[in-house]
């Protein structure tokens, strides 16, 4: 019996008996969001690159194929995801990529997960196999449930492959870190990257040589390691090895700065920011709404707070009706999201 | 017309915001697929927000369809009232509520018209990507409904990748904030869910759209070629060699002659095809890109490779790639307009086939497309008449988007399915896809009045392909470019 004949077994037995499923792919994330405590769904042995054509610009592998054989695949075409999704771990799988939904530093520039995503081959809480956009970057049959399955920490369905848009690597990229007070306007300029933590600033730009050399020309500063990404994204720099709990702040990026006491490390030209402190959730979260953004406990928490920023009841109403059109016996990481979904 | 209802509706509007006479009804009959018209119970116009939430409460209290309305100019008949419905226009939605330079985003309604956009923030060297054609009358909202594309779909994504938040009435008149001004919000993807719902979901009654900085330079090579294949080939070569164009556009032979005769845009009439290229960005990247690109075209085989020389010629062949529909109008008397997406891999090979099927079929096509991201526009000429010929051209058109699906496309790739490709939807989904899709619906909208019966087929209609069909030359609204 083949693994996906499996895993449609072990779906509609769930189904039938209204037993819970923990859906579990490289384990790599299971940190975020809330505890899932109900038996294990491993998916990670659905393995392997279905269709990779480099000049369609898009990849389609099952859910549980490794994220660094995708990337590595992608690399030696020159081509790359162009969110940079964070991995942290090597067992990181491409469903996991799309089920937690993170994207890295390129997003402001190069768009997120949810962007890239054109089409997913789902196993829903009926047990049925739907094929639901595709492997085009335009296709407006259906309603979008692909893009509706990022961020959704499988409460919806069980992810069998995804396809995603993939672009070619730049030409050249470049790194320069800035002293403090140093804060150039960044029109105009081929940005791809940027850092603030610990009083520096950091940039990358990306474009051809030419183009970086007049830019770092223009801009100035210092050159930098350009490990400094992987630090940031896979939160491997000093800023995050702490014991106080580590929200993730989404803003709009021009929003004034936070004033909330802690530390923090600012990405995404100020749409991203993270912020290691103490502070009550309900003080954080009104200080942030405030801002126009939402903020997520992302680490350091027991795994039944409210990791997610609250939604207004007819929200919340709509996220359970949605909720029940795809999973109508609740059987899908229940909990893991929201205790109500 | 149940009199409570109508008395009810006239409670919740002004007078001049409700339309029920026949002469008031008929200009709604349709919208940009002239080819299916109604005329609905009533047209409602509501001008602020309480007004639009009365309307839907009314309509559900009474068991009564909406369709909503933006500008009327799409293409797949989403906006085709029904008998027994009114029709929600959001026309009188029409101001540009803010302008957030820093943030780089626009708060607008949704009767706002897409390039009105663009041009409120184009004193900030702002706009907004998107494009559709019809991009000088289509409004916003019904952007957001179709999840509109355009030429610049390659690099700067659709109408889903552009938007930050909607403001949405349900049925039941509740107001739902979907996304937020940051990039991304807590729970579900909703916004990606409401985009291109053609207004089976909900009322979209405010848009946040992202604004982009205008690239320093843009410039457009034209490049000719002795066969479509290789044409085809060459895309993927540019592609392949890491070049993003900002569009991709190409033309066969019988679209290069008509829009040259229509628009005198400088194209080689001799030219087997065409590919239009444009590269944007900044001057220093842009100069070594189409260095770069006129290596690869020469080496894929083009017969001349030409960089518009200034501003003028770059704008004149873009106005013969938008005037190719008309210009192709000029030529038959009839023709189907296809809106078929494929994998580009198989460009060749399709175009190809579609060759041998007009040979096939006795019917000229003529191929004008986003070569980019594989969106086709196949027009297949025919005079409906001559006995068959009509009958010829459906079958055609018939296996064209069959085609498409056969090799991993789709059905529409930016026109919708509204009440034009049920039949072809169907072919595309499984009855469990239909049915996940009629689920979600339900979540939505339990009693099903929201735009009922478009978008996506019921289980029991039966397969049969869709298409677009223009009679005597003339699309729906002529004056726009449609492309």
């Amino acid at each position: 019996m083949s693994l996906e004949t499996e895993l449609i077994d072990r779906v509609k037995q769930a189904a039938s008996r209204r037993a819970p499923l923990c859906i579990v792919g490289g384990g790599s994330k299971a940190f975020y969001g809330r505890a899932c405590t109900s038996d294990r769904l491993e998916v990670s042995g659905h393995r392997g690159i279905v269709a990779y054509e480099p000049t369609e610009l898009v990849i389609s592998a099952r859910a549980g194929t490794p994220l660094a054989e995708i990337e590595a695949a992608l690399a030696a075409n020159n081509q790359m995801l162009p969110f940079e999704p964070p991995h942290f771990s090597e067992h990181a799988t491409f469903g996991g990529m799309v089920a937690a939904g993170l994207s890295g530093p390129r997003r402001p520039w190069g768009g997120s997960v949810r962007d890239a995503v054109l089409g997913v081959k789902l196993l829903n809480g009926r047990g049925d196999v739907l094929r639901l956009g595709g492997q085009v970057m335009k296709n407006v049959a259906g309603y979008d449930v692909s893009r509706l399955m990022v961020g959704a920490l499988g409460t919806l369905g069980v992810l069998l492959e995804v396809s995603v848009k993939v672009l070619p690597r730049p030409a050249c990229e470049r790194t320069l870190v800035f002293d403090p007070g140093v804060d150039k306007p960044l029109s105009g300029m081929p940005v791809s990257a940027s850092l603030q933590v610990d009083g520096r600033r950091y940039l990358r730009l990306s474009a051809s040589s030419r183009c970086i050399e007049m830019a770092a020309d223009q801009l100035g500063g210092e050159p930098a390691d350009a490990a400094i990404w992987t630090a940031a994204r896979e939160q491997t720099l000093p800023f995050f090895r702490t014991a106080l709990p580590l929200w993730r702040i989404s803003l709009p990026a021009a929003a004034p700065a936070l004033n909330l006491p802690g530390s923090e490390l600012i990405e995404w030209a100020g749409a991203q920011r993270w912020l290691a402190g103490e502070l009550p959730a309900q003080a954080i979260r009104q200080r942030v709404a405030v801002l126009g953004g939402h903020a997520t406990l992302f680490r350091g928490h027991a795994g039944a707070a409210a990791v997610f920023h609250p939604l207004p009841p007819a929200m919340l109403a709509l996220h359970q009706r949605v909720k029940q059109a795809l999973d109508p016996h609740g059987i899908f990481n229940p909990g893991r999201l929201y205790p109500e979904l | 017309m149940n009199p409570a209802f109508l008395s009810a509706l006239r409670t919740s509007l002004p007078a001049n915001a409700l339309l029920i006479e026949p002469e008031a009804l008929r200009p709604y009959e349709c919208d940009g697929l002239s080819a299916y018209r109604q005329v609905p119970l009533a047209v409602c116009l509501p001008e602020t927000l309480e007004q639009a939430q009365a309307v839907l409460r009314v309509c559900r209290q009474y068991n009564v369809p909406v369709v909503a309305r933006g500008a009327g100019t799409g293409l797949s008949g989403g906006a085709l009232p029904l008998a027994n419905g009114v029709i929600l226009s959001l026309a009188r939605f029409n101001r540009i509520l803010e302008i957030d330079a820093e943030n780089r985003l626009a708060r607008v309604q949704p009767g706002v018209r897409n390039l009105a956009i663009s041009e409120a923030v184009a004193h900030l060297g702002l706009y907004y990507a998107p494009d559709p054609s019809s991009q000088i009358a289509c409004s916003i909202g019904g952007n957001v409904a179709e999840n509109s594309g355009g030429v610049h779909c390659l690099k700067y994504g659709l109408t889903v990748h552009n938007l930050l938040a909607l403001k949405v009435l349900t049925i039941d008149g509740e107001l739902l904030d979907i996304g937020l001004q940051a990039l991304d919000s807590p729970g579900y993807d909703l916004l990606a869910l409401m985009t291109g719902s053609e207004g089976l979901l909900g009322i979209v009654v405010e848009v946040t759209v992202k604004l982009l900085v205008k690239p320093e330079r843009a410039q457009v090579v034209l490049a000719a070629f002795d066969s479509v294949e290789t044409a085809g080939a060459a895309v993927a070569r540019i592609i392949g060699a890491g070049i993003l164009p900002a569009g991709l556009e190409m033309m066969d032979n019988l679209s290069i002659r008509a829009a040259e005769d229509f628009v005198h845009a400088g194209y080689p009439v001799d030219a087997t095809a065409i590919l239009l290229c444009e590269l944007d960005g900044l001057n220093a990247e842009v100069s070594e890109q189409i260095l770069a690109l006129r290596a690869v075209l020469l080496d894929a085989g083009a017969t001349e490779v030409r960089t518009a020389e200034d501003e003028a010629q770059r704008l004149k062949f873009w106005a013969g790639r938008k005037g190719a529909f008309p210009a192709v109008g000029r030529i038959s008397p009839d023709y189907y307009c296809m809106d078929g997406t494929i994998p580009r891999q198989h460009l060749a090979r399709v175009l190809g086939r579609i060759g041998e099927l007009s040979a096939q079929y006795g019917l000229r096509v003529a191929n004008v497309f986003h070569a980019g991201d594989g969106n086709l526009h196949p027009l297949i000429l025919f005079d409906a008449n001559q006995p068959d010929e009509l009958h010829r051209a459906e079958a055609f058109g018939t296996d064209i988007l069959k085609l498409c699906v056969e090799v991993g496309g789709t059905v529409t790739g930016e026109h919708g399915i509204g009440v034009e490709k049920l039949d072809a939807a169907c072919s595309q989904f499984t009855p469990e896809e239909l049915s996940q899709f009629h689920a979600i619906k339900a979540a939505f909208d339990p009693a099903g009045l929201l735009n009922p019966g478009k978008a996506v087929p019921t289980l029991h209609r039966c397969a049969e392909m869709g298409r677009m069909h223009v009679h005597g030359g003339a699309l729906p609204f002529p004056e726009l470019p449609r492309f």
